[in-house]
Order: structure tokens, then sequence, then C-alpha cells
């Protein structure tokens, strides 16, 4: 049997909607549901919220309101601010910079855009998965028209350089895109002072409603339309508003940030109690990412001689949610590109594993999760040649 | 994404462990694609009278080992040869497409077993018959 127990530690994946947000969301269905487009009354509420969500979102990164545009998501909002910047910057170069360790959602637009004509230099990231500066400056050319370096990692939850990469960009007059997906909330982002102009966000990372993001464009910077059809967010993304989903997303922002410190200082004591728990209590295993500039809910490590879609099977029948960087959990050949990019061995990254808490996990839950992993290492290392053969080579 | 039985045999692995005077060992699979099998087989009569199995890999991995060595137990070799990944896979009452792979490593290790064996024995070894498919594709997504 399954354990009734449910503990949910894969944060970075997705988060429960507040219950909080919910609330706030539901008039817009049913009772207030005008186009924000039409003229009646019925409709002039709904454009008043958008508007009070877009200044919401904006408050939050230090924006302005009319620099927020809505978008389905983090995957749209990085798809339309590297193909929208692209395109109409093409007249000035045809060269971006981003890096090995992003998430699909730019490495892929990436892929797309090299197909259209673009050059893509992809930099590397040191042990830690930090970006240098040198390697940065170094592949800047006279037709770099677009950085785009993440805010913090998915995987590994290490924080980039992102004050120093906006400072020289600007210097430079190059455009600055980053994917805070995994941020907002958990780190204070400022997009002035970090010289920042496009940024992305999604709300299901922070307690707010799936199908939902925004894209910050700073105001004067030349952009594409992405999706073409009628009037809304300005004329550069159509489509009837999502006015529950964005109410939603300004509920969610807005406490995230509120409360970011207090919640942020909690989740990263936890953390580092369940991380201080496995690392000496279970032999054999590494932390991947940086030590301090790391996401705070952000736990990834890999296990030696075992395979992490088995470990989080495991785990799963104990009740617990979590995830991993090994190819075998996602059907394709390669471990995680990010662990690769870090320089883990290739056979040690098919044993990762990634926790990542959040604000309903407790001190019950560490002490819960670090047994439950240590059973089911135990279990797998005893089914495993490799640890077969690594205890013959000890004795 | 499993069945029952996968999970059943994953949770519970059948013949987990090492036969040390094994009369054949069989190994396939290499960490960097993330499963390993090694299967090791006693014989005696022509009928292999134990077998047991080590498995680095996915749950699939796991299960498709256990439920292979299950088959092949009592059994004779040719019979033995002959079980195709096919069978390990309607024993587990199916795989994820994905996953298929991971029997055929089963019935790969089982074959490299036999063939040890046979080798051992001053025989010449069984040849593989041709074109069984190791398959993955995409990722998930965040």
């Amino acid at each position: 049997m399954a354990s009734e127990k449910t503990v949910y530690m894969d944060h970075s994946a997705t988060t429960a909607t507040d219950p909080e947000v919910v609330q706030a969301m539901l008039p817009w269905y049913s009772q207030s549901y005008g186009n924000p487009s039409s003229i009646y009354r019925l409709a002039g509420i709904s454009r008043v919220a958008i508007d009070e969500a877009r200044a919401k979102v904006a408050t939050a990164i230090g924006a302005k309101p009319d620099e927020i545009f809505f978008t389905s998501g983090g995957t749209e909002s990085d798809n339309w601010a590297l193909i929208g910047t692209a395109f109409s910057h093409k007249g000035k170069g045809n060269h971006i910079i981003t890096t090995a360790i992003e998430h699909h959602a730019i490495l892929h637009t990436c892929e797309y855009l090299k197909k259209q004509g673009f050059d893509i230099t992809y930099l590397p990231v040191d042990e830690y998965g930090q970006v240098r500066m040198e390697d940065l400056k170094a592949a800047i050319t006279d037709r770099t028209i677009l950085v785009s370096v993440m805010f913090a990692n998915n995987e590994i939850g290490t924080i980039e350089p992102v004050s120093e990469i906006g400072k020289l960009c600007r210097e430079q007059g190059i455009l600055f895109h980053t994917d805070a997906v995994q941020a907002i909330g958990n780190v204070p982002i400022n997009v002035a002072t970090m010289n920042i102009d496009l940024l992305s966000l999604s709300g299901h990372k922070f307690y707010g409603p799936k199908g939902t993001g925004a894209l910050y464009i700073r105001k004067g910077i030349r952009i594409d339309s992405f999706l073409h059809g009628g009037a809304q967010e300005k004329r550069k993304r159509a489509g009837t508003e999502n006015v529950p989903g964005i109410v939603g997303l300004g509920a969610a922002i807005e406490k995230a940030v509120r409360d970011q410190d207090l919640k942020t200082s909690r989740i990263r004591d936890l953390r580092n109690r369940l991380l201080e728990r496995i690392l000496t209590e279970i032999p054999n295993c590494r932390l991947n990412g940086h030590k301090t500039e790391r996401l705070p809910g952000n736990i990834n490590i890999c296990f030696e001689f075992i395979e992490g879609e088995s470990l989080l099977l495991l785990l799963d029948h104990a009740g617990i949610a979590a995830s991993t960087g090994s190819a075998c959990s996602s059907g394709s050949l390669e471990p995680s590109h990010v662990l690769m990019a870090i320089g883990v061995p290739i056979e040690i990254a098919h044993g990762s594993l990634r926790l990542t808490l959040g604000i309903e996990n407790t001190e019950d839950d560490i002490n819960y999760v670090s047994e439950e992993i240590k059973k089911a290492v135990e279990k797998l290392r005893s089914i495993s040649p490799l640890y077969a053969d690594y205890l013959k080579k000890r004795s | 994404m499993y069945s029952e039985k996968v999970m059943d045999h994953f949770m519970n692995p059948r013949n987990q462990g090492e036969i040390p005077d094994a009369d054949g060992v069989g190994e396939v699979g290499n960490p960097s694609c993330g499963d390993i099998m090694r299967i090791f087989i006693k014989v005696k009569d022509n009928i292999i009278t134990d077998v047991k199995f080590q498995t680095f890999g996915c749950g699939a991995a796991i299960a498709s080992s256990s439920m292979a060595t299950e088959l092949i137990k009592g059994k004779t070799l040719e019979e033995a040869w002959e079980m195709s990944n096919k069978a390990v896979v309607e024993a587990l009452e199916g795989l994820p497409p994905v996953k298929v792979h991971c029997s055929v490593l089963a019935e790969d290790g089982i074959h490299q077993a036999i063939n040890d064996y046979r080798i051992k024995q001053g025989l010449s070894p069984w040849e593989e018959k041709a074109g069984h498919a190791h398959g993955h594709d995409d990722e998930s997504g965040e």
C-alpha cells in the first residue's frame, strides 16, 4: 500500500494556488465576466481589475504599470521576449547570447531563431552554475542584440549575477532579458536598479494560478507583437484577457513579495536542516549548485550508484513528491543539461534528486523526508551492481 | 504511468542479489545511459536452477530484471534463450513505450549469461537474432 501521507517538495515544478488567491479570482468568472474591451459597466470593472493587477505586478518588480504585459505564462513570455526583440532588432545585428543552463523555453526558442538566421552563443557556467562575466564580455560582438540569462536556475537553484550582467549590457547598449520564473517571491528583484530590459514571470510558481504570466518590457524597448488580433495589451499581445487569471496573478505576486523575507528565511532554514541531514546521514552523495547563491527552497543532490527515477518512485510510494534530472524520468537519453553544464559526471547525474521546499513544508516533513530518502537510497543501492562493485573495491 | 505488476516487481523485486559461484554471468548497459543489468545463473543438467540480478536503473529496468529472472527460473537453457523481451513486457502487463528498451536489456542480459555459461563449458556461444530496438525520445516540461 502506498502511503496516505503527502509531502510536496516540488515547488519549482508548480505550487498549490493560495486559497486567498482563488477567492480573489472567483467573482471574475460568473459574476463580473464582462469582456474588458467592451464599453458597458460590466466590462469597465474588468478593465479596472486588470489595471489593479498590472500595478501589483509592476510594484513587485520595481517597474511601471505600463511596462507589464500579461501572457499565458513563463514559456510564452520567454518566447515573446526572444523572438519579439530578435526580429525587431535584426537591422542592428543577428547575435544573441544566452547560457547552457536555461530552461527549454529559452533553449528551444534559440534553436528556432537559429533556423531563422540568428547566431546563438551559449555561455558555459562554472561548477556552481554561475555565468562568468569574462565569458560574457568575450562573447559580445558588434552584432550582439540581446543577452538572455535566467535569474535563478530551476534545477540547481543557482542565482546568476543579474545586476552585473544588467550593468554591462546597459553600458554596451545591448538588450538584457532575464527569465525570472523561479526567482519571483524568492529573491528581491528590481528591474530599474538591476538594469533589466525584459523579464519573464509565471503565476503558478508563486502560489498563483496556472496559465498566467507576464513579460516586463522596459518603456521604449522595440519589440514585435507576439499574438496578432485585437487591441489588447497595447496591441502587443492580442486575445481577450484572462481576467480571473490576471486578478489571481496580481493577488499572488502581491502576497509573495510582501511576505518574502519572512517566508524565505523560514524555508531556507528548513532547507538547510534537510540538506544537512541528507549530507551527513547518507554516504556518497554530493550537492549540486551554489552553497549560498541559491534559491532558498532548493536542494539538488546526486546519490552515487543509483538512478533518479527509481528513487522518485520509492519516494512517491512514501507520499513524497520530488523531481530528478535523470534521463530515465524524461525518456530522453541524456541526463539534465544543467548537471552536464556544471560538470557532473554523466553516470552520477543519473542519480540526481531535486527537492524544492515551499510555504506549507514543516519541521515534521524534514524528518520524514530525510528518513524516507535514506531508506530508499539504501534499498536501491542494495540492488545496484555499481554499489556491489564499490563495496568489493573498498573491502 | 506504470502497471500494478511493474510497481509490484519494482517495490518487491524477486531474485535480487548475487550468486558468488555463478555458472554464467551477463552484464549489459552502461552507467552513462543510466542502466546496467547483471544476471547470474546457476545451471544443472541444462536447467537454470537459480538466477539472481543486480540492476542500476529506473523502475522499469528493475521490474524487468525481476520479471525476466522469474520467467527463466527452472527453465532449460533453450527455453530461457527463447524468452523474448515481449514476454517480459506481457508478464509485466505492459511498459510505457519509452521503457520497452528496459525489457530488451533484460533479454540481452540473460543471453549474455547463457553464453558466458556456454563459453565456460567450452561450447560455442549462441547467436543473437537481429533487430531489437532501443529507443528514447523527448523531455518533460515544467
